[in-house]
């Protein structure tokens, strides 16, 4: 079939389920456990990600200039940088959405070579869209979503999965009738849904009231403690921010500053909530 | 995942947005049924004439129908950025083409169904003793235009002027299919009838391009 590993040139995949991650787990579960696995390896070791190089360009405009990163297993990475500085970019070419222009992206954790769907079944993304259906119920979305990855009884999955996330007493409700923290809330039960080892967030506090953004802050430090991978785009300081291991700034599609895998993310995370500010400010 | 399992599940989806809206069918046969009524009274033809023009007016007003009912078949999976979700899936990305062609093909086979038995009363057209060939030559020129509508309305979601992009896009495509459903289904009205071997092949060939091409395709269709 065409659209296989083959046909995604800029694209390498080294896998390996044995390898532990050997992430700290600096923070203790929340109370609020999420869904089964149904995977053996299942959240024990995050995804391993290589950006070799990385340019994207949309026409005459490039979004990605030279973007070379290596993101270890387990991380949470904060990406912060103004709007169109190419958060949102690097996020879509990680989890295969967008092609590289240029350069070469891995996904690693052992010497095993995965398809770009084996890789697919381990990502999971909360867009900066919902990425639902309005017109089918809470539990509909999920079941439909856990059929398409292959999830071993769908229906229960999916209300299994609605149960952490709060929205249990919602289910046969259709997603067009929820608020905008309760869709987010079901977005990130969708991400969840086929325990990935690698989650993407673009602004995942967007449109959350402060409470619905404490059970987001806890929900990735449980994610984080798991030794799930975690990337997420982030704008100025929020209640998310507090799994963060490792910040990264980016500004007109080049890394500025980078705290590091073992530096202290706070730094950069503040440079970029005063460099907000200013602009703010500013304009 | 399998592809036809993912398909099934795509299809199943489609039907069910659709069918608990119904606003898009609901739309489609009431605008068909005024072309083909209003058609019937401009014209007023007589059994001979009928025989004539009759099928160029039913497959003009299919593709009207067909303009109607493709067009919101990606325009739906903006709303939410949902067709990032589908691409998200570790299925076959051709499976998303598949399972919206296949639910397109079904919606307008329903509209054609529906359409069928008024075209005959109103054009005064005896169409019992053609139903097989009939169906055969509908189900290969909807089959036509629901592949080809269904990639162009890929294509055309994720531009600016969509609303304008796909007739002017699906026309040119589609006028070889429609030539070959309107001859073929002349053929069908003659007396005697005659189900032309010649017509046939041409809208299976263009099936078969389409829908390999649409394979070939897929993925860098549903690219950003």
């Amino acid at each position: 079939m065409p659209g296989s590993a083959a046909a995604r040139s800029n694209y390498c995949a080294n896998w390996s389920r044995a390898e532990p991650s050997g992430v700290d787990t600096p923070h203790t579960s929340s109370p609020t456990s999420g869904p089964s696995t149904g995977r053996s390896d299942s959240l024990n070791s995050g995804l391993k990600i290589q950006f070799s190089g990385i340019e994207k360009r949309y026409g005459m405009r490039m979004a990605l200039r030279g973007v070379s990163l290596e993101i270890g297993a387990g991380e949470c990475v904060a990406l912060v940088g103004h709007n169109g500085s190419g958060k949102t970019t690097l996020l879509k070419i990680t989890a295969l959405l967008a092609r590289p222009s240029k350069g070469q992206l891995s996904f690693s954790s052992g010497d095993s070579v995965l398809s770009s769907g084996d890789i697919k079944q381990r990502i999971g993304m909360v867009a900066h869209n919902t990425l639902l259906y309005d017109e089918l119920t809470a539990e509909e979305n999920l079941v439909f979503f856990a059929k398409l990855f292959n999830l071993p009884e769908p229906a229960a999955r999916a209300r299994q999965s609605l149960e952490p996330v709060g929205l249990a007493r919602r289910s046969a409700d259709m997603v067009r009738t929820f608020s905008r923290g309760m869709r987010q809330r079901l977005a990130i039960a969708r991400a969840l849904l086929a325990s990935p080892q690698l989650l993407l967030f673009d602004e995942p506090a967007a449109g959350l009231d402060p409470e619905g953004q404490q059970w987001l802050g806890q929900t990735l430090a449980r994610l984080h403690a798991e030794g799930c991978t975690i990337v997420m785009s982030t704008h100025g300081r929020n209640e998310t921010q507090g799994s963060v291991t490792r910040a990264i700034r980016l500004e007109g599609g080049e890394i500025t500053h980078d705290s590091g895998p073992n530096g202290d993310p706070y730094g950069v995370l503040a440079l970029a909530a005063v460099r907000e500010t200013a602009e703010g400010d500013a304009r | 995942m399998s592809f036809m399992h993912s398909t099934a599940t795509i299809l199943a989806k489609e039907l069910r947005t659709e069918f608990r809206s119904r606003e898009l069918l609901g739309t489609t046969v009431v605008f068909v049924l005024i072309v083909i009524v209003l058609f019937s009274f401009t014209f007023n033809p007589t059994s001979s004439e009928s025989r004539r023009f009759g099928p160029g007016l039913l497959w003009l007003a299919f593709l009207f129908a067909g303009s109607l009912m493709l067009q919101p078949s990606f325009l739906r999976e903006q709303t939410n950025d949902t067709l990032a979700a589908l691409r998200l899936a570790p299925i076959d990305p051709f499976s998303i083409l598949a399972g919206k062609m296949a639910a397109n093909f079904l919606f307008l086979l329903l509209v054609e169904i529906i359409l069928l038995p008024v075209f005959a009363v109103l054009y005064n057209i005896a169409i019992f003793p053609i139903l097989a060939p009939l169906v055969l030559v509908l189900a290969l020129g909807t089959i036509g235009l629901a592949t080809t509508g269904t990639v162009f309305s890929a294509v055309a979601a994720q531009a600016r002027l969509r609303e304008l992009l796909l007739p002017l896009l699906l026309l040119p495509v589609l006028a070889p299919v429609l030539i070959a459903s309107t001859e073929a289904t002349v053929g069908l009205l003659r007396d005697p009838s005659e189900l032309s071997p010649v017509w046939l092949t041409f809208l299976t060939s263009f099936d078969v391009v389409f829908l390999t091409a649409a394979w070939l395709f897929g993925e860098y269709l549903l690219e950003e």
